[in-house]
């Protein structure tokens, strides 16, 4: 389905730079100049610098830890160790999760690169100097990694602090080392489907812990004002207005008195979500020392202790008819949680929106069941670039549903179409109790077969097949996802027991011209840019003219901050609710200017006239200027509104996706040939932005499929910590993308948006692996595990026997 | 630690500091010259974000010590405009929406500053192997090789207009 275009939108759009336009972009202005304010650049009055001791070890006892040393070196002004912060109660903080992680190892560490003393210091060098004098004696204990060990009775027990409770946040503990048990769907109609079913399919899909790694590491800059009383922290968050709560409950700071900001911010994708031990320590050196104190960390750092993403073993089973119609999903998810159940996620949703699991297709019965496992490695379990565990299901279900295409000999876009929720069947409510907003998937199958010539494609592949001399192996993946952004409603989603959902301030100056203020945070989206075309369109104020803030609590409307691309779906709703409130006020304005009723009023591109007549109407303009000089009697003057908008539902962005890969047959290098994305996020703000959106989430996704992983030895070392060893693609290495889209606008959302930034993530992944075992499908692969590496990929082709 | 006079031009402007011998440049950019374009991603020389021009090379200032650079020049992004007047790489960056978060662009642009008088007439895989040490993580690198092309056409239309 594409969306009728309105001819008067269309004007206003192109009159404006609203919404539709490809309108450069605001933000760039500053960063080619080198004028960003990212947290490392911010330098304050006798601001001091703060490094961490970690520890090297996975799993110890700290028998002693030594200052002496280091108080003697330099520069050093103090070290701090959890004995210090137990007095303020602050030596563990709770988790997302309804966990408590360690601030600074209290008594043990859970995971090499742990967090076990902080040093303070004139600079960032002295702060160095300080850490290596910290000497710190440890116990070591067994180390446990496989989450599958970590359950077996008399395993090793990694928190000991957990002793004796056999109550989690989220249910009861069955296990010293087990976290959670969370289930969805109905389970007997899912199993009787099963028991019934003449084809089954059953596959363990693991999907690999992966860190989401941006460009700038984590880093804040927190002062203390022991005059004033108030705290000021500068932080590479996601979720300011989230900080600023927590960080008032464990200060007892009144959180009038906390001023969080978020400045230009390196990139997140879901790294920058948490509250880590880092920006408690520099916030309790500021209040204890009285001085402003930076932590920035390093790039081992980051990608050692902060929040990782996966790391789910996945079984998938799939009942269906022998003509490939799924008749039951069943899945089972051990999840690896690392040392501390730190995972963001809205709090009643222990593993995400895991449970669009059932994906773009109708299932008429089904159910899952997601564990989760402490073991010695780092607390996170983040969303890297997607919604809450949406890239764990849709990667569980695409797979699933080619091991099932290629058990019954049906090809893989077939029997994605004879499973598809059709088009009038939207609304539609899954197994798991999903209401599905809109879609129109065969739409958008068809047009991707018909852009990449599937059929040419399919036979290119058997000829290749046929010829033994052929130094490749041709792959082609397809993929039809559906995700779940946009959260969420506060009926069902709340983070820490605040509702999820945003809000907008937007004040129109006398003059005409606009500021909005937002619960959100850019970091790399372009809402400066977004958010004022949405207002032009609204308000038919020049988007050129419109001033959109972020970031600072103390000046903008709380909201829950940016990731799971909920920014257009909760909080361009609220600026379009917003601009409503005005509209509707400029309207009255302009029909008392003008003597005549409300009803007599035309809104042109950006103007009240009087119906018939053109040479009577009021700009905006003039109606900015009146509400402060001449508003009717009995208004209030002014011409601003606030609106906080909770979301009815989430959206349902989808998209189809086709890749096609030749695999050295010699080195099982993977070259990407073509790489198709189709995407429809409903009513689209700004297509320049979103393009870039799209390329760089196929960016990431390639990354994901084809070279990240976190390996550990047996030890607990992780192996792969910095930029050597952990993949980030080159320019040289990411395929060259194709993008394409339809419309199909959300029903209840009120520009129709539905989010795009995280699709590409999520459904690239799952067609890479596509691609990559349908590249050996002839030879009965059904499944390769990522990264699709060259030489894991050699391996498969040793094993396949078509190594050359 | 005692210190050592570094004699520095940066950006057309010469400079002369006492550094502790261990100083990193791009520490001595960032915190002795209030140059904070240049950014830290890596420490490692891996994502080029530091990226400065240095005598006329690309380097990555993360793992290049400030007394090395006694008597050099360095160009920083800071420097790259003339005035109001935008590089071409800077006009290409904004004009192909070639940047996100922003934070790997000061390093993507020296390094295409560079790489334009190293080669004026890229082709596109040569535009990709010229910036290969430069990391992003936001754009897919799609827009930043339309950037960089874009930047390499309009140089050479002034170079034509000049002569």
């Amino acid at each position: 389905m594409n969306a009728p275009i309105d001819p008067k939108l269309l004007e206003r759009t192109a009159a404006l730079q609203g919404m539709g336009d490809s309108r450069l972009r605001k933000e760039d202005a500053r960063f080619i100049q080198g004028k960003g304010n990212y947290v490392d650049d911010i330098k304050m009055p006798g601001m001091v610098h703060m490094d961490i001791v970690r520890s090297p070890v996975a799993h110890a006892r700290i028998k002693s830890i030594d200052k002496s040393e280091a108080l003697k070196v330099p520069g050093v002004i103090a070290v701090l160790t959890a004995e210090d912060l137990k007095p303020l109660k602050l030596h563990w903080m709770p988790t997302l999760a309804g966990d408590v992680a360690a601030v600074l190892a209290d008594e043990k560490v859970h995971f090499q690169m742990q967090e076990v003393a902080v040093v303070i210091a004139e600079d960032r060098y002295a702060a160095a100097d300080g850490v290596e004098a910290v000497i710190v004696e440890y116990e070591e204990l067994p180390v446990v990694l496989d989450p599958f060990a970590a359950l077996e009775p008399g395993a090793t027990v990694l928190r000991d602090d957990l002793a004796g409770k056999t109550e989690g946040a989220h249910g009861k503990r069955e296990h010293p080392n087990h976290i959670f048990t969370w289930e969805a769907g109905d389970k007997a109609a899912a199993d009787a489907a099963f028991d019934s079913a003449p084809v089954k399919v059953k596959e363990r899909i693991f999907y690999p812990r992966v860190h989401p790694c941006p460009l700038e590491t984590c880093g804040c800059v927190a002062s203390f004002d022991p005059v004033r009383g108030d705290l000021t922290t500068y932080i590479t968050s996601q979720a300011p207005h989230v900080v600023r709560t927590v960080v008032s409950l464990l200060s007892g700071i009144p959180e009038s008195k906390v001023r969080i900001v978020s400045p230009d911010i390196g990139g997140g994708f879901g790294n920058k979500v948490g509250i880590y031990p880092g920006y408690v320590c520099a916030i309790v050196a500021s209040i204890v020392l009285g001085k402003p104190v930076k932590w920035i960390e390093d790039r081992i750092e980051n990608i050692s202790s902060t929040a990782f993403a996966r790391d789910y073993h996945m079984d998938g089973e799939l009942a269906a008819t022998p003509d490939g119609r799924i008749l039951g999903l069943r899945v089972n998810v051990l999840a690896d949680h690392g040392a501390f159940d730190a995972c963001a996620d809205p709090t009643k949703f222990p593993a995400g929106m895991f449970h669009i699991c059932s994906g773009s297709y109708d299932i008429p019965a089904a159910w899952c069941s997601v564990k989760g496992v402490y073991t010695n490695k780092a607390p996170g379990g983040v969303a890297y670039r997607c919604s809450f565990r949406v890239t764990e299901a849709v990667y569980v279900i695409e797979r699933m549903m080619d091991v099932l295409a290629q058990q019954l000999g049906i090809d893989k876009a077939e029997i994605r179409a004879r499973n598809f929720i059709r088009k009038e069947q939207f609304p539609y409510t899954s197994a798991f109790g999903f209401e599905y907003d809109s879609g129109d998937y065969q739409t958008a199958l068809d047009k991707v077969l018909a852009a990449c010539d599937y059929k040419g494609l399919r036979a290119e592949q058997a000829a290749k097949r046929a010829d033994p001399n052929c130094p490749t192996l041709m792959g082609i993946g397809l993929v039809a996802f559906t995700e779940v952004v946009g959260a969420g409603p506060s009926k069902m989603c709340d983070i820490l027991g605040v509702g999820m959902f945003d809000s907008c301030e937007i004040r129109i100056h006398p003059t005409g011209s606009a500021i909005a203020r937002m619960g959100t945070i850019t970091q790399g989206q372009g809402h400066q840019t977004t958010y004022a075309q949405i207002i032009a369109t609204e308000l038919g104020i020049p988007s050129e003219v419109i001033q959109v803030e972020e970031g600072d609590t103390s000046t903008a409307p709380y909201g829950l901050g940016t990731y799971g691309s909920r920014s257009t779906p909760v909080a361009g709703a609220a600026i379009a609710l917003a601009a409503r409130k005005i509209h509707a006020k400029a309207r009255k304005i302009a029909a008392h200017l003008l003597e005549v009723g409300e009803n007599d009023l035309d809104w042109e591109i950006d103007r009240f006239k009087v119906k018939g007549d053109d040479s009577r109407f009021k700009s905006m303009k003039d109606i900015a200027w009146a509400s402060y000089h001449q508003p009717p009697a009995g208004m209030e003057p002014g011409l601003e509104a606030v609106h906080y908008y909770d979301p009815p539902n989430f959206t349902f962005p989808f998209g189809v996706y086709l890749c096609v890969v030749d695999i050295d047959r010699g080195t099982g290098d993977t070259k990407v040939r073509r790489f198709y994305a189709l995407d429809d996020c409903g009513t689209r703000i700004n297509p320049m932005i979103i393009e870039g959106q799209i390329h760089g989430g196929l960016t990431e996704g390639y990354a994901v499929a084809m070279g990240q992983q976190m390996p550990f030895d047996a030890q607990g070392n992780l192996l792969g910590n910095t930029l050597m060893d952990y993949f980030l693609p080159t320019a040289v290495e990411t395929p060259k993308w194709e993008t394409d889209h339809t419309v199909t606008p959300s029903p209840h959302h009120p520009l129709g948006a539905k989010g795009v930034a995280e699709s590409p993530h999520v459904g690239s992944i799952p067609t890479f692996t596509s691609a990559v075992v349908d590249a050996f499908a002839h030879l009965g692969v059904k499944h390769m595990v990522m990264p699709h590496n060259a030489y894991r990929v050699w391996q498969q082709l040793k094993e396949s026997g078509v190594a050359l | 630690m005692g210190k050592q006079i570094v004699t520095v031009s940066v950006n057309g402007k010469k400079l002369e500091k006492a550094v502790e011998p261990r100083t990193l440049l791009i520490h001595f950019l960032r915190e002795e010259c209030q140059l904070t374009g240049a950014h830290i991603g890596c420490e490692t020389s891996h994502c080029g974000a530091c990226t400065v021009d240095l005598d006329g090379a690309s380097v990555k200032s993360c793992t290049h010590l400030a007394v090395q650079c006694d008597g050099s020049e360095v160009l920083t992004v800071e420097g790259l405009a003339k005035g109001p007047l935008l590089h071409a790489v800077q006009e290409g960056f904004y004009k192909e929406h070639g940047l996100q978060c922003g934070f790997c662009t000061p390093g993507m642009l020296m390094r295409s500053y560079r790489f334009l008088q190293e080669n004026p007439n890229p082709t596109e895989e040569e535009v990709r192997a010229g910036i290969s040490g430069n990391l992003c993580r936001c754009t897919g690198y799609q827009n930043i090789v339309k950037a960089v092309l874009h930047a390499a056409a309009k140089l050479q239309q002034t170079e034509k207009e000049a002569a």
